[in-house]
């Protein structure tokens, strides 16, 4: 450390070797949350692509084998690349100065990993040019669509799963490592904002079954390449054990992808209402739970293959004993919204907003884990409105009320709040005019990841496809908020927000690029 | 000189994502494990050593044959006998009749399967074809013999249970490992 003393207050290194080599844990978090803004934007445009073939029925624009190339991207895009990169980058922004720390634990894997996806998810579009095209299974990539009947761009896809999993799984090390060793004195876990509790129980998730994605992910390599037959039954091996372990991993994996927003919204709600959290230990133990749950409900996804009575029950009654926590952690939002004297800023609006949405794509959920009508609704646009729901005005939500809540304390300016409240208005009416109607076709028996569909379901389908282009274009508005903010917004007060308590509010705005270089006392008075 | 931090921590992560990388390799033959502990998935038992369970019931057992190809291959592959009506613990005889339609010599297998799956633990196969590979010169046709009986124990409420083959072409597969 005796060698750093001189140059204790200095900045970033010049030019753009910077956003190579850095290892300062804001730089990171800036690179994580500006890639996953690109790749929502990718993974954006082929839904585009979907709902603009899927505007009327007939097939105009795209022939169906790109259309199953594009939803296939689609999901893996938004999963692995928007969702997944941008909670990575809110934590490497957020987490050290949550706890107090001078940086992440492991500063050169930090940089590491987050190199590491740009690669990898060149090496996944670059599928897209191939002879055969791109991935066209699914996200989910079942046995023997991706192994017997795959394009050969399959063996890419493989490698950028690889790729991105290790970078996941080295992000998840950091982050333990970091909360578990360098929490300032005094601060105890139980001290521990909600963000960074939410976001160690994910860390965990990650550790547990991103490896299993790499084993599942080997032996279809193994079948591809090396003539083993793990899924080919001709060999002795089985399709239906794909889906086990493959939901065993993706299970979790939605976990992953949600309870960090859990972590966000639970910021927000106390600042905006003004009221600490209602229930901070039954959080904490809520969170745990779902996580720990989320191990024994998998094949809540693959109620149809067959299982016997015994396996439909358990799997149906653990997957409804999860809405239990859930539906705590629903209710002390609310409880702390309850009596708080509330303002309606952006990021308390995406936060709302987050809590109603969710608890929707929750209920449908509940809906789906019942085994007798899930024969009905599986593998129909029902489902692909519950998936959405938890995901867009779930984790997309979470992640944009989170931007704009840390905004002015990373930027030190102040985002032009009139802009912001168009932005989530528009995005709350899109996203709930493209994914509601979605459960009257599901029901109504639509099967997805179809090109072309029934006339029945056409003015549906329209309003869908009408909403999800007013969601799409909506987001260059984010996009232009975000610029206008940091190049020419008002300055940024030094607590922006007057409810907000917490560590990451005493540094000066905007943070300076070392932070807690002597750790901050905790705990007294 | 004291590092600033240890490698307790992330050592013992590392380990962890080890055996999870490990424990999804183990999940392979757990599931095998799991399906025949609990008769799940009509999976067959191996080759059944011993003699035959004999039985005084009266119990007659109607068992279905079914013959399937996988991936609408060209061949021919019928069982002799639709179905048989037998009593538990009596041993029967039949065969399936596979020809190999293409121009060029095969490595089959057959991989069979029982509905409903309870009833999997119950069927012995005394002899089976498709316990074994089999090569087929081109346009040749064969009959495969199969001898089995049914366990007393079967359940009560089984009367009538299904013996399906699916038979694949494993040309590549079988030659690819022989190499």
């Amino acid at each position: 450390m005796s060698e750093h003393m001189d140059t204790a207050h200095h900045g970033p290194a010049k030019g753009w070797t910077r956003w190579i080599l850095t290892t300062n844990h804001k730089d990171i978090g800036t690179l994580y949350l500006v890639f996953s803004l690109i790749m929502l934007f990718v993974g954006g445009s082929m839904a585009f692509v979907i709902r603009a073939e899927l505007f009327q029925p007939g097939l105009q624009l795209v022939v169906p084998e790109f259309f199953n190339q594009m939803t296939t991207m689609h999901g893996l895009i938004m999963v692995f690349g928007a969702v997944m990169p941008a909670f990575v980058g809110l934590a490497n922004w957020q987490v050290p100065l949550m706890i107090g720390a001078p940086d992440m634990a492991l500063p050169r894997l930090n940089n590491w990993s987050f190199w590491i996806l740009p690669f990898a998810f060149a090496m996944l579009l670059s599928t897209l040019f191939m002879a055969g095209g791109a991935p066209d299974f699914g996200w989910t990539f079942y046995a023997p669509l991706s192994t017997t009947y795959a394009p050969p761009s399959v063996t890419f896809f493989i490698f950028a799963i690889h790729m991105m999993g290790i970078s996941s799984i080295m992000g998840a090390i950091n982050i333990i490592v970091t909360i578990f060793n360098m929490r300032a004195p005094g601060m105890k876990m139980m001290d521990l904002p909600l963000f960074v509790w939410t976001w160690l129980i994910t860390a965990f998730l990650l550790i547990a079954v991103m490896p299993v994605l790499a084993a599942v992910v080997t032996m279809m390599l193994m079948d591809v390449h090396f003539g083993t037959s793990f899924f080919n039954a001709a060999g002795g091996g089985d399709p239906v054990l794909f889906q086990h372990v493959f939901w065993f991993f993706a299970h979790p994996e939605v976990y992953i992808m949600v309870l960090p927003a859990f972590g966000v919204v639970s910021q927000i709600v106390p600042t905006f209402s003004r009221k600490p959290l209602f229930g901070y230990h039954s959080m904490v133990y809520a969170t745990a739970a779902i996580a720990v749950m989320s191990f024994i409900v998998w094949a809540h996804h693959m109620f149809t293959v067959g299982m016997p009575l015994t396996g439909e029950l358990f799997f149906m009654y653990t997957t409804m004993l999860i809405a239990v926590p859930t539906g705590v952690k629903v209710f002390n939002w609310v409880s702390t919204m309850f009596k708080g004297s509330m303002t309606f800023e952006t990021p308390m609006l995406f936060a709302i907003a987050f809590i109603v949405l969710f608890t929707i794509g929750g209920l449908s959920g509940l809906m789906l884990a019942i085994a007798p009508a899930d024969f009905q609704y599986h593998d129909t646009y029902f489902v692909v409105a519950h998936f959405h729901y938890v995901l867009v005005p779930g984790s997309v939500f979470g992640i944009i009320a989170g931007v704009y809540y840390w905004l002015p304390k990373w930027c030190g300016k102040m985002y032009n709040e009139k802009l912001g409240q168009l932005h989530f208005w528009l995005s709350f009416i899109g996203v709930n005019l493209t994914f509601f109607p979605m459960h009257f076709v599901g029901l109504a028996g639509m099967p997805r990841r179809i090109p072309d569909y029934a006339l029945q379901f056409a003015d549906f389908n329209m309003i869908t496809s009408l909403g999800a282009f007013l969601f799409g274009t909506t987001q260059l508005l984010f996009v232009y908020i975000i610029i206008k903010t940091v190049r020419s917004g008002k300055a940024a007060e030094q607590l922006p927000w007057d409810g907000a308590k917490g560590l990451e509010w005493s540094v000066p705005t905007p943070a300076p690029y070392h932070t807690f270089s002597t750790p901050p006392v905790v705990g007294e008075k | 000189m004291k590092r600033w931090f240890n490698l307790t921590t992330p050592s013992g992560l590392i380990c962890a994502v080890c055996v999870m990388f490990a424990f999804g390799f183990m999940l392979v033959p757990l599931y095998d494990v799991f399906c025949e502990v609990t008769g799940l998935n009509g999976k067959t038992k191996g080759q059944y050593q011993g003699d035959v369970i004999s039985s005084n019931s009266e119990r007659m057992i109607t068992i279905q044959f079914v013959a399937n190809r996988n991936a609408n291959l060209p061949w021919d592959f019928s069982p002799q006998q639709e179905e048989i009506a037998l009593k538990l613990g009596e041993r029967k005889q039949t065969s399936f009749e596979i020809k190999n339609t293409y121009d060029r010599a095969v490595i089959a297998q057959a991989i069979p399967s029982v509905s409903p799956a309870v009833a999997a633990d119950y069927l012995n196969k005394v002899e089976c074809f498709c316990f074994q590979k089999q090569p087929l010169e081109a346009s040749e046709s064969k009959q495969f013999p199969l001898v089995f009986f049914l366990d007393p124990a079967l359940p009560e409420h089984i009367t009538k249970l299904t013996l399906s083959y699916t038979l694949f072409d494993i040309s590549e597969t079988a030659t690819a490992s022989a190499r």
